[in-house]
């Protein structure tokens, strides 16, 4: 919203409840300082974290799966639903368009956050498991036919696998992967090795969220689009540790979840550039994504809106715009160096105790570590761990090909946050020498 | 850590790490598949069935503790007993996993050391998997069965 659209509100609305914290405007994260980076004082601004799970106090280390929230955003959700709530685009009256504001502004702060050339490449979706169905759908349904190939990695989670399998399938087309080595890290030999004429797109994530491997996409997308390939990137688990920057990287699609930066579920978004969005059919039709309708027929509307048919999740986007300036008040670069000591202390410490074993090791990581114990289930290294009130996640992690790839059912996975500090490593590692000794 | 004792008995440590007839069956005529996706516990369940009763059992795969000495001790529950007094003990077992028991505790004998199981209810999947695994080798059962 401008500054002149802030002002006509606040001055045209007398009447709005306001009670108490609950519709205080959105702060400013009030964890700033020159000084460095104040975790404690962080932590302060999530109140999931303030409880007792199991009469101890909750140590969450299951990032990867989904963050908490700040606040500022369980602030901006109450907040819009009890003062802002109207359907967007379509009403005359005062709070849609005060609605419409705001969902454009949250639109323009993810733009400006990944750095995307404008603010119509970016795309509301559900999240990053939306987001690559609709580019295989329409991208790939548009684009891929019988003989040609999708090339993916060894590391994909599910969600960017089965949308290649769908439509592979449909099209007689093949799906290729390109392998990694036993520390987690992509084989770019191989990889390039697998980039050919028949190669239609290149699908591949920007971390790993089993391994925690971030993968080579810079010399990636170099490779793929010396031979004219488009490359899309699932950025779930990048966003809420790296700073992204979309045209740097020159990728033509990046999906990620809203929820995993601290966001709300059922929002994320689907970057795309302009030029390749223009020619793309639209995804789902509905309202908002037409221009007009006869019976006979329809124009679609422009972008973004013509990939956000449907009322979307107004409140939903605009959470995550407050999820987004929550982390930018931080810093995403103070993020990732906090994360990035974390790891290391994480990594030495437990690595350290006698039976374990990492799973991932390679050299570029950010947020995840997955760990066995020798002779121990992870299932039960979970359950153990839960009544210390710690909170991993164990199993496959939606990554069955990455399980078989390393051989094993299932991994123990702690995965870091913003908030995470020392003393939860130590609190985990402290839970894991329970978990042996109660199997000794 | 009392609560954690009540799940991980001795016994059940025991028979984890040391499951009995723990092998594939030579003599099998009968056997299914039970597969966890949610953790990837998967267990093959074998039978050797002559008529209506259980001469052998026996059982093969991977889990957790729980999965693993819950199958071992089946095989052993269940060895000489009629289908219908498996599918008895069964029943039985799974009202105690899932805190469905009616007054007293159930006759179980030793599986009674999985009474501690309805206190985490993510977990009665891993109790029950193989007796799943073996309701569908004694029925038949071509499918491999999921606890999904």
């Amino acid at each position: 919203m401008s500054t002149a659209a802030k002002k006509r509100t606040s001055s045209t609305r007398t009447a709005a409840p306001r009670n108490g914290n609950v519709s205080a405007p959105v702060q400013a994260p009030t964890s700033q300082s020159t000084s460095g980076y104040d975790v404690e004082k962080i932590r302060a601004d999530f109140p999931i974290l303030r409880q007792k799970i199991r009469g101890k106090p909750l140590v969450y280390l299951d990032n990867a799966a989904t963050t908490q929230k700040p606040q500022a955003v369980i602030n901006t959700i109450t907040r819009y639903y009890e003062r802002d709530n109207a359907n967007i685009h379509r009403g005359v009256h005062f709070l849609s368009e005060h609605a419409t504001e705001e969902h454009d502004e949250a639109r323009a702060t993810i733009q400006h956050f990944i750095n995307a050339a404008d603010s119509k490449e970016i795309i509301f979706v559900r999240g990053a498991t939306e987001a690559i169905n609709l580019v295989a759908q329409s991208y790939g349904r548009a684009h891929i036919g019988a003989g040609d190939e999708v090339l993916i990695t060894a590391m994909e989670h599910h969600s960017n696998i089965v949308p290649w399998q769908f439509l592979c399938d449909e099209k007689g087309a093949k799906l290729r992967v390109a392998p990694i080595n036993d520390a987690g890290e992509l084989l770019l030999d191989e990889y390039a090795k697998l980039l050919g004429p028949k190669t239609k797109i290149v699908a591949v994530t920007h971390v790993s969220n089993a391994l925690g491997s971030i993968t080579p996409l810079r010399e990636m997308i170099e490779l793929a689009h010396a031979q004219k390939i488009p490359v899309l990137v699932d950025g779930a688990q990048a966003i809420p540790h790296l700073k992204v920057d979309v045209q740097a990287l020159d990728c033509d699609f990046y999906a990620f979840s809203g929820h995993k930066v601290y966001g709300p579920t059922g929002i994320g978004v689907l970057y795309g550039k302009a030029a390749l969005l223009d020619a793309m059919p639209p995804y789902q039709g509905g309202g908002d994504m037409i221009a007009s309708v006869t019976f006979e027929k329809t124009l679609f509307n422009k972008l973004p809106f013509k990939f956000e048919a449907g009322t979307p999740d107004i409140c939903g986007a605009i959470g995550l715009g407050a999820a987004i300036r929550y982390v930018e008040g931080l810093g995403i670069d103070q993020i990732s160096a906090h994360e990035h000591d974390l790891l290391a202390y994480a990594t030495e410490k437990v690595s350290a105790i006698p039976g374990v074993r990492l799973v991932g090791t390679a050299k570029e990581k950010a947020g995840v570590l997955s760990f066995l114990i020798e002779g121990i289930h992870p299932h039960d290294i979970g359950t153990i761990l839960d009544q210390e009130g710690i909170a991993i996640r164990t199993g496959h992690h939606c990554s069955q090909p990455v399980m078989q790839r390393f051989d094993i059912p299932a991994t123990a996975r702690a995965s870091l946050g913003l908030y995470n500090t020392r003393d939860e490593i130590d609190a985990l590692a402290a839970g894991i020498e329970k978990v042996r000794e109660v199997f000794a | 850590m009392a609560d954690l004792r009540d799940l991980y008995q001795d016994v059940i440590l025991e028979h984890s790490k040391a499951p009995r007839n723990f092998r594939e069956l030579a003599t099998a005529n009968h056997k299914a598949e039970g597969f966890n996706p949610l953790c990837g516990d998967r267990f093959t369940v074998y039978l050797d069935l002559d008529g209506d009763s259980i001469r052998d059992i026996s059982f093969q795969g991977s889990g957790c503790a729980i999965s693993k000495a819950s199958a071992s001790m089946m095989t052993q529950s269940v060895k000489g007993k009629s289908k219908a007094e498996a599918e008895k003990i069964f029943g039985r077992f799974h009202e105690m996993v899932t805190g469905h028991t009616h007054g007293d505790q159930p006759d179980l004998g030793k599986l009674t050391v999985f009474s501690g199981v309805s206190e985490f209810p993510v977990r009665v999947k891993c109790a029950t998997l193989a007796w799943h695994t073996l309701q569908a080798a004694l029925e038949g059962k071509q499918e491999a069965i999921s606890t999904e």
